[in-house]
């Protein structure tokens, strides 16, 4: 790839990463003042904080490579649908608190390893964002991994649906180690993650996790995707109603 | 106490961190800086905090370096106003602020000082790992029980004290 075109592919990929993180915050923020508890509410917050100040850094840079003139903001508020290339499990809306611990717990997982591959790339920038966020998900992962086992082996009821939200969310997970032409190129070129080397041990860990919480491993005879295309479930337009309605109503706000 | 026992070992880049200020042409702009204070955690100050990173003058423009803590901190942005407040009364408008990403902040910055800082206004200093013992700020206590992984803000986790049933915050190591 040439420079310039190895830029736009770094901003495009950055953007990704930040829909990742804007996506998956916002469902998370939802459960601001809605938590089972005080102390989880707290929690649930506060990861997605976390994932919310990633998302800003990633848009950031992207706006920062672009030097167009556009913002994090113009990433998080001014595009629709089809340029939102978050992976779909995401969006999909929060459901009850076992739907979104047991997503917590997958893409948890999933992130970590990512991002310790990501603190290797040759683009300072990515591994500056990508060594903060390690820190982050380890605290990430440790929590929902402890939800995991005492909602799974826990009573009748939280097993039976935290049972259900990890059927209903498997065939989400085989988007996470996808990968497109312009994920491979900047893979290649030391910048990217390929996220196909990461499957296995993901897999690895969460069959242990699923048996250890003594709930079945879905048959994985189903699977969706269309993220990274801008193709969505139909959730993410009802989210992005919400989290975008102020600027839309009054394009360029500021307070 | 825990603070005491630390193995003194700096790390490198709070070594360099140390240095610059030591070494630093403004001594007059870090001390001034010393009075701004974590909002969240006024009983430190945002050097001890670790997040102050630099401070430089470029044609009369003061550009102060500073690193956030975690990365949806929401503090950053009250710091990041604090700071250039500080400086516009002291007769520094116009000051500039620059966010550095790398090195990742870490709890290992703190020195001892500011660790018994934060035990003395309630709060568990970090310990140098995960697995450090975490004790009790009123009454120094070993038998705690984490009560949740996330505290008051991100950095912190909640703690009860099963001597004297304080309910405190963990400054989590990171």
């Amino acid at each position: 790839m040439s420079d310039s075109k190895l830029k736009e592919a770094t901003r495009q990929y950055a953007i990704r990463l930040g829909d990742d993180a804007l996506v998956l915050g916002h469902r998370l923020s939802e459960w601001c003042s809605n938590g089972p508890f005080l102390e989880e509410d707290l929690a649930l917050t506060n990861v997605a904080l976390d994932f919310i100040g990633r998302a800003r850094m990633f848009y950031s840079y992207a706006a920062e490579l672009a030097a167009d003139g556009s913002t994090e903001d113009t990433y998080a508020y001014t595009r629709d649908c089809r340029e939102f290339s978050n992976l779909l499990i995401h969006e999909l809306p929060r459901g009850d608190f076992a739907f979104s611990m047991a997503r917590q717990y997958l893409v948890d997982v999933y992130n970590l390893a990512y991002m310790e591959a990501l603190r290797t790339s040759a683009d300072g920038t990515l591994a500056a964002i990508a060594d903060k966020a390690v820190k982050e998900s380890r605290y990430h992962l440790r929590r929902s991994h402890d939800w995991m086992l005492r909602l799974g082996d826990g009573t009748d009821e939280s097993r039976q649906r935290l049972q259900r939200a990890v059927d209903e969310l498997w065939g989400y997970t085989p988007e996470l180690f996808a990968s497109d032409a312009l994920e491979q190129g900047l893979a290649d070129a030391g910048i990217g993650v390929d996220a196909a080397t990461l499957r296995a041990a993901w897999e690895q860990a969460v069959s242990a996790t699923l048996a250890e919480a003594t709930l079945q491993q879905p048959a994985g005879d189903w699977e969706v995707s269309g993220g990274r295309r801008g193709l969505h479930t139909e959730s993410l337009g009802h989210m992005l109603s919400e989290l975008q309605f102020m600027q839309r109503a009054y394009p360029g706000l500021q307070w | 106490m825990t603070a005491n026992s630390r193995i003194p070992l700096l790390p490198a880049e709070e070594y360099e961190r140390r240095r610059r200020r030591a070494n630093s042409a403004l001594p007059s702009l870090w001390e001034l800086l010393d009075a701004v204070k974590d909002p969240e955690i006024p009983a430190v100050s945002l050097w001890e905090l670790g997040v102050l990173q630099d401070i430089a003058l470029e044609e009369d423009v003061v550009i102060v370096t500073i690193t956030p803590t975690y990365s949806g901190c929401p503090a950053m942005t009250v710091m990041a106003e604090d700071i250039l407040q500080a400086l516009a009364e002291a007769g520094y408008p116009g000051s500039r602020i620059v966010n550095r990403l790398s090195p990742a902040w870490s709890t290992s910055w703190m020195s001892d000082d500011a660790r018994e800082k934060l035990r003395a206004y309630g709060i568990a200093p970090p310990g140098e790992t995960d697995n450090t013992p975490v004790h009790c700020p009123r009454c120094g206590s070993g038998r705690v029980r984490n009560v949740s992984q996330f505290g008051s803000t991100a950095c912190k986790a909640l703690y009860q004290c099963g001597d004297c049933a304080e309910l405190f915050d963990y400054f989590k190591p990171i």
